[in-house]
């Protein structure tokens, strides 16, 4: 047994997911190879998007995969920096704007 | 600057010990199977030359650069130099097959003093596409270079020059400081003779390759992706973009192992084998020939010291029916031409 949870060769075993579940694995593999294609958005878009996204679900392989996608597609480090900010504003806005619902909870139970 | 792994005595500046290390590791232990099984699989073991079309010449491995991922270990530190001998023999071989690309490469072609010499004859000899594989930075790094773009112009050449991206720190990193501004100001000096532009016969290609162990995106959107930044920013206009696959030898194969990139590099070529690439590499329809002369599949296998499996070595001894047909040599390092879109000296294959 491996003594830490993620191994980054697991990722190229990603594709082995179907054996198990054929169907819904071809279905979702499906779906994921439609959704990066190339439509209202490039897929250079879509490829800073899933950079994002994969910092935000803290996913190590998305976040391999799609650091290497980035270069690949001549996408420049600091496009990589700032789509990843932007992952961090919304994240921590999430947070903070939850603080309004504290506030209510405190301006209520407050005397 | 950097220097050359051949200026710095370094054990990679000799082929078999990268050859050693390229069917060594991975591939002895079988972690990843040998190009040759590979190909073998699908049944096109040997892979066969066909009929030349593009004649490929080396004339030199001088360079005013020292890109960290030269394929030639070229630099200002090289010496080795075709001769006007040399240059006369290919210029016997060219006007006697039907070979109708003519590609010149290095080190930097122009370097060689008998450079324009050759250009000037071998334009007589009636060849379709006449390409020099220009750095572009030499037609800025010294004064006796600065009337290239004409010069190109006068003999019709098709210039394909390196561009690693179209940012300075990308370029820069790849090629050395101060390239990217070079480049550029090299790019506007073509456009403005008339290279490059949309419906000039003058034609200017780029030459995109990675700058890192990674391999190159599609090809037709990085082209829209430098069309677009050069345009806007610098208004520099080419016509095609060739993306390069960087191939396991020589300087990048010494980045490879000191970036501990090795291994996953091979098996991201390995995994993007592409068998329909195969059938197009460049190998089966150009010759390459060294800068004293000798005979080559291609120029990866020209640095790799590993002449074609003919009874013809020299371009002096050239002979075409003995060189037709002749069972390419391969090793490893092909998976780079078939990676993928498949990687040629024009780009993709497949
Ligand atoms: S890659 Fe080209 S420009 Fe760079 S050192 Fe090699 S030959 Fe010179
Ligand atoms: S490196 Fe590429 S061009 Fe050269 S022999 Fe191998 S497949 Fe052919």
């Amino acid at each position: 047994m491996q003594k830490t949870y993620y191994d980054p060769a697991d990722l190229k075993k990603f594709g082995k997911i179907s054996e198990w579940n054929e169907e819904l694995g071809a279905k979702f593999f499906d779906y994921y190879g439609k959704v990066f294609e190339e439509g209202a958005l490039t897929e250079r878009e879509k490829s800073l998007i899933a950079l994002a996204v994969s910092h935000t679900i803290q996913c190590p392989y998305c976040i391999d995969a799609y650091t290497g996608d980035g270069l690949q597609r001549g996408i420049t480090k600091e496009e990589m920096m700032e789509a990843l900010h932007v992952a961090a504003a919304i994240r921590g806005g999430a947070s903070l704007v939850h603080g309004v619902q504290m506030m209510n909870k405190v301006n209520k139970l407050d005397m | 600057m950097i220097k050359s792994l051949h200026k710095r005595k370094s054990e990679l500046a000799q082929s078999n010990k990268q050859l050693e290390i390229l069917s060594n590791g991975i591939f002895q232990k079988g972690e990843l199977p040998t190009f040759k099984d590979k190909i073998f699989e699908t049944g096109q073991f040997p892979l066969k030359a066909k009929k030349l079309e593009i004649l490929q010449i080396n004339v030199g491995y001088m360079c005013n650069q020292v890109c960290s991922h030269c394929h030639v270990d070229a630099g200002p530190d090289r010496k080795e130099i075709m001769t006007r001998d040399t240059m006369s023999q290919c210029l016997e071989v060219i006007k006697n097959t039907g070979a109708h690309t003519l590609d010149l490469t290095g080190g930097a072609p122009e370097m060689n003093p008998n450079f324009r010499w050759f250009v000037e004859e071998a334009s007589k000899a009636g060849i379709k596409d006449f390409i020099v594989r220009s750095n572009l930075t030499i037609i800025t790094a010294n004064k006796k270079y600065n009337d290239l773009p004409e010069f190109f112009k006068k003999y019709n050449v098709h210039v394909a020059s390196s561009m690693p991206h179209w940012t300075k720190g990308k370029t820069d990193k790849q090629r050395g400081d101060g390239v990217f501004n070079a480049s550029i100001k090299a790019l506007k000096m073509l456009n403005a003779v008339g290279y490059g532009m949309p419906n000039s016969n003058l034609r200017l290609d780029l030459v995109y390759n990675p700058s890192g162990a990674f391999l190159p995106g599609n090809q037709k959107s990085l082209e829209k992706d430098f069309k677009k930044s050069l345009l806007e920013e610098f208004n520099i206009q080419f016509h095609n973009l060739f993306a390069i696959t960087n191939l396991p030898i020589s300087r990048f194969l010494d980045y490879l192992i000191a970036s501990e990139n090795y291994e996953d590099y091979m098996y991201s070529l390995v995994e993007a084998y592409n068998p329909s690439a195969v059938a197009n590499v460049m190998c089966t329809n150009t010759l390459s020939i060294s800068w004293d002369g000798y005979l080559f599949d291609c120029d990866f296998n020209q640095m790799l010291e590993l002449p074609v499996n003919s009874k013809v070595k020299h371009i002096s001894d050239y002979n075409e029916d003995l060189l037709e047909g002749r069972n390419i040599v391969i090793s490893q390092h092909c998976y780079g031409c078939t990676a993928g879109a498949g990687s040629s000296c024009q780009g993709s294959v497949a």
